[in-house]
């Protein structure tokens, strides 16, 4: 077991009591990276998360300090802070936005020196108004504190900071969406080109959009220096982790664990994470980097949880959410429900997603009540083949984002891993898993 | 909270309603080369994919794609397989520009089954209901399936179901099985017209195009939706199971329900029209068409259009042959001619006929009547000195200077697709100033709106000529810096209210004429209103914009005979003096003071007390009823001819359909009249017609018949040749812009057959394309603009600023014969009501809703009573000729502005209805 | 059917001059609407249209984009069952179904008393507590038949009025904080928020909002005492002990 003695950074006050507020945040050393970012140049700053090398913790894993560089100047700019988790089975920055909001102000503050934003948006997932009630008490407090607001700290620095509610998308997690959700607009993906709101974003203006995990690293670099990040993990996986772990495990929950250094397998089985599956069950395949990301298999359970391991085995570290499924789970149904879940979210505007979601939706509903037949198969690939031609990861689309190409990998996943169980449906005309069709009255939708 | 909030700032626009648009290229001479299916080619920097395949012969099937409104890149159906610096990708081609390098294939295995892959998702909730469908036979989805689909559907499961038709208006219908969600409508709506009354609703496949509930679809350009629907979601209702495509013949030719003169497609099923599409000509309408001008033809088939000749017996009205018809006219009219030595004749009317006839009609009047008392103007004009004589813009110039100045009616009521053209115009960034008494359609896209109260015109002008509005004077400094090509200020000029005298605003014109760098664009309404005034149909005025002294010598010369000695009478004056018993023989040339004229009460009693009047129209109107002898005229739809719209570009129209009994064209009308009186006007066919006309008007000089139906002249020739750039060479018609437009490359009446051999010839020479006017030797100077100033202030004195002035302007949907005969048109006019500024209201004690008492020194009105906000303070706005309820009998035209009283009545909270 | 409170409206205001665009303000603002009526009324979303320059059907065209917005009434609770893969491994589906026949309705169904409408509902987020659903938007964890049933029955009698609001709107978060001095934009961009008393803000009437008891439970994963992870602790109601991050004060 490789469980590392990495410090927690972005986890460290969960659990004190009432975390969200200023007194307990000022009592662990608030807002002291701030007040030191503000001694320095917003290069220095640039420089320091460039050498801590933090990959941006939204799905992408994108170098952060990259993509601030890649800002075009013109002003106005505008940071915006993702924070619309609804990737399914990811529940860290939740967590993060409940629990410490004012570390993710304090790293958003930093972020905005350091690019020279002229405002902040919070964008926080609709449906976390607990989330919002203390994100927003906490920037009231950080305002009375002079951390927000006109001449920060008496360093002649001023900005201001909304905290923006989305209203129920999964799409408006994509960031050209978030962009035009918070434009008051339906929350459609921007086409590319352009391809960053780096260059073109909120209002056409230059836009860093960075993900609620990503900006709460930044008061501790700025404390310990990009030097401590990037003495954690190896290779261009630098610093800690925090991973959702969800589904048949014993103990389910958000771990922070340093970066390449535990493998899957410790991340399931070690009894101070996840602690094996439950009720002693078997391992049959997990998903490894949230909904869209193909599965693997026991065999892939040492990976080491590095982005770059994990693309190395045809899938991603996403997100950071990591679903062990034991040898009860059908499938096919799993598939199904992520697809569905893809299905349902997709936001219409292109015709491969908007259609070919619910009829793959529909085929794998066939299938799992038994009415598929084995040309299904087939048609499942070409239909996936027609969202994200070659079917590969990272996948290629025919669409205008990857909401789309995100249900293949579920549904290949599947037919390459457990075409005999697919098979199996078919022959029998039922699902080998109890209950014998979709669970309840969806079965006969 | 209220002195911190900050000025409004509209939403950020430069992305439409869906998706955004790709980085607006650099107008550059930059070409790049890349290849096309393995064929070298180049194109300017920044041409679309899409584009440059056009161009090149390679057609990339397509929905979502407009050319006429930014790409989004929904529906992919256009993908291409693309190798460039990032490798092979497929890229929508409706959204990407050619690049230098980059390497296109539209035909590799990689494109092709991605094309049918998205056509394949595209039908797999679709209904495939075609057989029952209008766009069945004409539909690019069923096209593009047919050339590009799989054979058979792979898709076992059920579709998703919605409610059959259901009407987003009275005009449109939607269809939500069959919606293919590119986008186009609610596109066009937010981006094109600025009325987004529909959008998309719900999310992914559940997407719909709603409106918000009770409130239809009901702007004035809904029909454009029906146009550009690639499939047949929407359709529309005057249309629905109407005709099938295969049935349909089509003609190309110009709208004549306003002066804008878009260029369409006419459509028929049986001789009867059936549909009208908007043509994308290019420097006129971009393919769009307000629903009036795409939905009245229904009065063309009208079961109450005249069909034969009526002639007065006692107080009937009886049914009659043309020849006594036009004996009786012939008398009476020659009587009267003979009498006064034409003084005691008069021909109003004539803005509804098109050019030959116009002219026809003017050389009777001349030479068989002997008069100058003619106007095609039903004082509801401008001078014609002031329309054609002050320096003229063309559309394009006015949307391109970087500076417009509306003085005249709302333009989206009175020339919608101009308001699309200056809409467009503010929305890529020019600026527009807007002199009015009242908000318009426009105004929220001004950068400035002035309001002024009747009459005060020329000293709102003198004041901005003056530099008095530092917000203006800094566009207008400004302006004359930028424009490089082009007038930097374009004043669109027409009537901003009916209540106040046109001479006051062509006083106000003429001091906006001394601004520098400035042009003018008419902003007058009715149909060919250019192309009569062109023709000489207004008082002192000769064919070919010529003054009547100057052209005098000429056109006796040519015409062979002696014109009247002195400038006859404009249409207020003609009824001023038929009202004092001195017009013994009147024309209305499809014309109806009645209801047209601003004072109705003048136009009444000038009516009665002429003593023999004939008209000559295609429907009976209230005016026709008290003629004595009655012409039906064959409608634009039912016959050749050419028009002029407000920037004098000439354009064809051409015929359809056959008239009803025996309409006759009103050309052919004044020629059998005239030799009744005993004058032959010296044609018996438009050729002839139109060739004299090219002779004799040093206007048109040069605009052949030839050029008019070639292939550079077919979206029309702006006179004088070379006023107005170049001239089209090249119309690219995008079957999937317009879907049921039949190929026009292909449907274009030839100009042989339609004018006959020896016509039609393209020029051999390219640069015969814009020929210059040719040396029009001899022939009389036109007009020059009027001097500034010249005529004294008009605004009376007499007015105090305490005193409610009547403002009355004019609605899309009026109780014109066009509307008021189109069953689906006729119950859009808006409820009509006395609208003052919500001070007034206050300080009047008038509660909105309440009805009111609107009077002036000519009469009064009942009316329910509206706060507007937008509205000059001390003025009440009635609109012109709503039905059952017009302004024109309230509005005094004898003085410059119409003081109103308005009183409570005893009825309170009534709702007006009709 | 009813147009926004003078109050809300003033709200709406204050929104709209956070946001250097005044469309940006619509969601906010539609949250708003939304705790009024407990669901968009056509003449709110009216009025919403003319403070913003929108026309009614761009409000509403946007307002179905996202789930979160009703534009028919709902019932009071709206009870979000997630059966997104995390929950459908742990049973999500069953629950449904149970949720299902205890109310008698089927997703998106509302109770004949008006109290409940149902949703089966995409991930909420809470997957270390699978199953789970959310009323309101308020979270409830480790669900199962049995607990589905206490739950719905606290609701009913109102003993969990404290932490459900109705609506489940932001109707709690007092959003008008920004720079002190009006009129002036320190960066051109957004121009100013409008002035807030700061330390009203601060202290004042978010406290209340943000406490919230819990019988169930909630969000909540946390510090794990080793050092080097997280732990999912109890979160559970049989489990107290300071380990629910919203007990504790
Ligand atoms: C369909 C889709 C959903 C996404 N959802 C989220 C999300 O909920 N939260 C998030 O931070 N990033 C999400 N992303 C990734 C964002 O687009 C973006 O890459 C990220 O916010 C950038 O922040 P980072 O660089 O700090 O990771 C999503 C991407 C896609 C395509
Ligand atoms: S891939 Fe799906 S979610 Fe993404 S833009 Fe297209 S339709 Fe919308
Ligand atoms: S995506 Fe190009 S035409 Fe629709």
């Amino acid at each position: 077991m490789s469980v590392t003695d990495a410090p927690r950074i972005v986890t460290r006050r969960l659990g004190t009591p009432r975390s969200w507020t200023l007194e307990t945040y000022l009592a662990d050393g608030g807002y002291q990276g701030l007040r030191k970012a503000l001694t320095m140049t917003p290069e220095e700053i640039h420089e320091q998360v460039n050498t801590a090398n933090i990959l941006g913790r939204g799905g992408a894993g994108f170098e952060a300090g990259r993509k601030w560089g890649m800002l075009a100047k013109p002003t106005p700019v505008y940071l915006t802070i993702n924070g619309d988790e609804s990737e399914p089975a990811t529940f860290k920055d939740h967590m993060l936005i409940e629990g410490d909001p004012h570390q993710l102000i304090e790293g958003a503050l930093i972020c905005a020196y350091a690019i020279g934003a002229d405002q902040v948006f919070l964008f926080v997932r609709g449906e976390f108004p607990l989330g919002i009630e203390r994100l927003q008490a906490a920037l009231n407090e950080a305002y009375a504190y002079g951390a927000v607001g006109k001449d920060i700290f008496a360093s002649g620095w001023s900005i201001d900071v909304v905290v923006h509610p989305g209203a129920g998308a999964y799409i408006c997690g994509e960031e050209t969406a978030l962009l035009e959700s918070l434009e008051g607009k339906r929350g459609y993906p921007r086409i590319k080109p352009p391809f960053f709101p780096a260059v073109v974003g909120l209002y056409g203006a230059p836009t860093i959009v960075n993900n609620v995990e990503t900006v709460s690293n930044l008061p501790w670099v700025m404390l310990n220096g990009g030097d401590a990040f990037a003495a954690l993990g190896e290779g261009r996986s630098k610093g800690t982790k925090l991973l959702a772990l969800a589904g048949h495990v014993n103990r389910p929950g958000n771990y922070e664990l340093e970066f390449a250094k535990v493998s899957f397998r410790d991340l399931i089985f070690d009894p101070s994470l996840g602690a094996g599956i439950r009720d002693g069950g078997e391992l049959k395949a997990f998903i490894p980097g949230g909904a869209s990301s193909p599965w693997l298999g026991p065999e892939h359970l040492d990976v080491l949880l590095a982005n770059e391991k994990i693309a190395e085995v045809g899938t991603m570290a996403g997100s950071g959410s990591v679903v062990p499924m034991d040898h009860t789970t059908c499938m096919v149904r799993a598939a199904w429900r992520i697809v569905r879940f893809f299905h349902r979210e997709s936001c219409g505007q292109c015709t491969p997603c908007r259609e070919g979601g619910g009829w793959l939706e529909k085929i794998l509903q066939r299938i799992e009540n038994g009415q598929g037949r084995e040309s299904d198969l087939d048609l499942l690939m070409d239909v996936c083949d027609n969202i994200s031609p070659g079917v590969r990861w990272p996948p290629a689309q025919t669409t205008i984002c990857v909401l789309g190409p995100s249900m293949p990998p579920p549904v290949a996943s599947g037919i390459r891993m457990f075409r005999d169980e697919y098979l199996a449906h078919i022959r029998d005309g039922r699902c080998p898993f109890p209950p014998d069709r979709l669970p309840g009255k969806l079965a006969s939708v | 909270m209220s002195e911190t909030a900050r000025p409004y700032r509209p939403p950020y626009v430069t992305q439409s309603a869906v998706g955004t648009s790709p980085p607006n290229p650099p107008v550059t001479d930059d070409t790049v080369t890349f290849t096309l299916d393995g064929k070298e080619r180049t194109a300017p920097k920044g041409t679309l994919i899409i584009t440059a395949a056009d161009q090149a012969g390679v057609y990339i099937p397509r929905f979502c794609y407009h050319p006429r409104m930014k790409p989004v890149g929904m529906c992919r159906m256009c993908l291409v397989e693309v190798t460039g610096p990032r490798g092979a990708t497929l890229m929508p081609a409706c959204y990407n520009p050619v690049t230098d390098g980059m390497e296109i294939s539209t035909d590799s295995k990689t494109t092709k089954k991605a094309q049918d892959g998205v056509l394949e998702f595209l039908l797999v909730n679709h209904p495939l209901d075609c057989p029952v469908c209008d766009k069945g036979g004409e539909c690019p989805l069923q096209d593009q399936t047919l050339a590009y689909g799989p054979g058979e559907s792979r898709f076992v499961e059920e579709k998703r179901h919605w409610d059959k038709p259901i009407p987003l208006s009275s005009l449109v219908n939607l269809d939500r099985e069959r919606c293919i969600q590119c986008g186009r409508c609610v596109r066009f709506a937010e981006e094109v017209s600025g009325d987004a009354l529909i959008d998309f609703a719900d999310r992914g496949d559940s997407t719909e195009v709603a409106t918000f509930p009770n409130e239809p679809y009901a702007d004035h350009f809904s029909g454009n939706v029906v146009q550009i629907c690639p499939v047949g979601a929407l359709t529309a209702q005057p249309y629905r199971f109407r005709a099938r495509p295969w049935d349909l013949e089509q003609v190309e030719s110009t709208c004549t329900s306003c002066a804008v003169g878009c260029r369409t497609a006419v459509q028929s099923s049986s001789d009867e029209l059936v549909r009208y599409i908007g043509i994308d000509a290019d420097p006129v309408n971009w393919g769009w068409l307000c629903d009036k001008g795409r939905f009245d033809f229904q009065a063309v088939n009208s079961p109450e259009r005249l069909r034969v000749p009526l002639v007065r017996k006692g107080d009937e009205l009886v049914e009659t042959s043309w020849p006594e018809a036009l004996a009786l006219a012939a008398e009476g009219l020659g009587a009267a001619a003979r009498i006064g030595h034409g003084d005691q004749v008069a021909v109003i009317g004539g803005a509804r006929l098109p050019n030959e006839d116009a002219y026809a009609w003017g050389k009777l009047a001349r030479l068989a009547l002997h008069t100058d008392n003619i106007d095609a103007q039903l004082g509801d004009g401008l001078p014609a000195e002031t329309v054609l004589g002050l320096p003229r813009a063309t559309i394009d110039q006015a949307a391109a200077a970087p500076v417009v100045i509306t003085l005249t009616g709302d333009i989206k009521e009175e020339l919608p697709v101009l308001y699309l053209r200056l809409r467009d115009a503010a929305q890529k960034g020019r600026s527009i100033i807007e002199l009015s008494p009242s908000t318009t359609g426009l105004t929220r896209y001004t950068k400035v709106s002035l309001r002024y109260r009747p009459g005060q015109a020329p000293a709102l002008a003198h004041s901005l000529v003056a530099g008095d509005v530092p917000e203006v004077k800094a566009l207008l400094d400004e302006a004359v810096e930028k424009s490089a090509v082009g007038p930097a200020i374009v004043v669109v000029l027409g009537r901003p209210s009916l209540a106040e005298s046109a001479d006051s605003v062509a006083e106000a014109a003429r001091v906006l004429a001394r601004l520098e760098g400035v042009a003018f664009l008419s902003g007058l309404r009715r149909s060919n209103v250019h192309g009569a005034l062109d023709m000489g149909l207004a008082p002192g005025v000769l064919p070919g914009r010529v003054g009547l002294d100057e052209g005098r010598e000429w056109y006796s010369q040519h015409w062979a005979a002696e014109l009247p000695a002195a400038r006859g009478l404009d249409t207020a004056g003609i009824l001023e003096a038929a009202t004092h018993g001195r017009i013994g023989g009147l024309v209305l040339l499809g014309a109806d003071p009645l209801n047209d004229f601003p004072d109705s009460g003048a136009a009444l009693r000038g009516l009665a007390q002429s003593r023999f009047v004939v008209a000559v129209d295609t429907f009976l109107t209230d005016s026709a009823r008290k003629a004595d002898v009655i012409l039906p005229a064959a409608t634009y739809a039912e016959r050749r001819g050419t028009f002029t719209n407000v920037e004098g570009r000439v354009s064809w129209l051409g015929q359809m359909v056959t008239g009803p009994g025996v309409a006759w064209p009103d050309w052919m009308i004044a020629a059998e009249l005239a030799a009744h009186l005993g004058t032959d006007l010296g044609f018996s066919s438009l050729e002839d017609i139109w060739a004299e006309i090219e002779r004799v008007s040093p206007l048109h000089a040069g605009v052949t018949y030839d050029l008019l139906s070639s292939r550079e002249g077919r979206d029309g020739v702006p006179v004088p040749l070379g006023s107005g750039g170049d001239l089209r060479t090249a119309r690219l018609l995008d079957p999937m812009a317009d879907p049921g437009i039949q190929s026009t490359e292909s449907h274009l009446v030839s100009p042989t057959e339609f004018f006959g051999a020896g016509a039609g010839r393209l020029p051999a020479d390219p640069s015969a394309a814009a020929p210059e006017m040719p040396a029009a030797a001899g022939r009389p100077p036109m007009l020059r603009p009027p001097l500034a100033g010249g005529a004294s202030s008009s605004a009376s004195a007499s007015e105090d600023a305490g005193d409610l002035l009547l403002v009355s302007g004019r609605s899309l949907w009026d109780a014109g014969t066009a509307v008021a005969h189109s069953p689906s048109l006729s119950g859009l006019h808006p409820k009509p009501a006395a609208r003052l500024h919500p001070d007034d209201l206050g300080r009047l004690d008038l509660a909105a809703g309440s009805i009111v008492r609107v009077s002036t020194a000519r009469g009064s009105l009942d009316l329910p009573v509206a706060a507007e906000p937008g509205l000059a303070p001390g003025t009440v706005a009635v609109t012109f000729n709503l039905p059952g309820a017009s302004a024109a009998g309230l509005i005094d035209s004898r003085g410059p502005v119409t003081k109103v009283a308005v009183s409570a009545t005893a009825e309170r909270g009534v709702p007006h209805e009709r | 059917m009813a147009r926004l409170t003078p109050a809300n409206e003033e709200r709406a205001r204050q929104l709209i001059a956070l946001y250097p665009h005044h469309r940006s303000a619509l969601i906010p603002i539609l949250h708003i609407l939304q705790g009024q009526d407990g669901y968009l009324s056509e003449d709110g979303m009216k009025h919403v249209g003319e403070l913003l320059g929108l026309s009614a059907a761009e409000v509403r065209g946007t307002a179905t984009f996202y789930d979160m917005f009703h534009v028919e009434p709902v019932g009071k609770y709206v009870v979000a069952v997630c059966t997104n893969i995390a929950c459908m491994l742990q049973g999500a589906y069953e629950l449904l179904e149970a949720a299902q026949d205890q109310l008698g309705i089927a997703p998106g169904g509302t109770t004949a008393d008006g109290m409940f409408t149902l949703e089966d509902a995409e991930c909420l987020a809470l997957c270390g507590n699978a199953p789970c659903a959310t009323v309101n938007w308020r979270f409830f964890g480790d669900l199962d038949p049995q607990r589905f049933a206490q739950l719905t029955e606290d609701l009913r009698a109102g003993r969990l009025d404290a932490e459900v609001p109705p609506h489940g709107t932001l109707s709690r978060v007092d959003r008008n904080v920004g720079l002190g001095a009006p009129g002036q934009s320190v960066h051109g961009a957004g121009g100013p928020p409008p002035p807030v008393d700061v330390a009203a803000a601060a202290g004042g009437p978010h406290d209340a909002g943000i406490e919230l008891a819990t019988s169930l439970t909630m969000t909540a994963v946390i510090a794990h005492e080793g050092g080097r992870g997280l732990d999912h602790t109890g979160t559970r109601t049989d489990a107290p002990g300071g380990t629910d991050s919203q007990d504790q004060r």
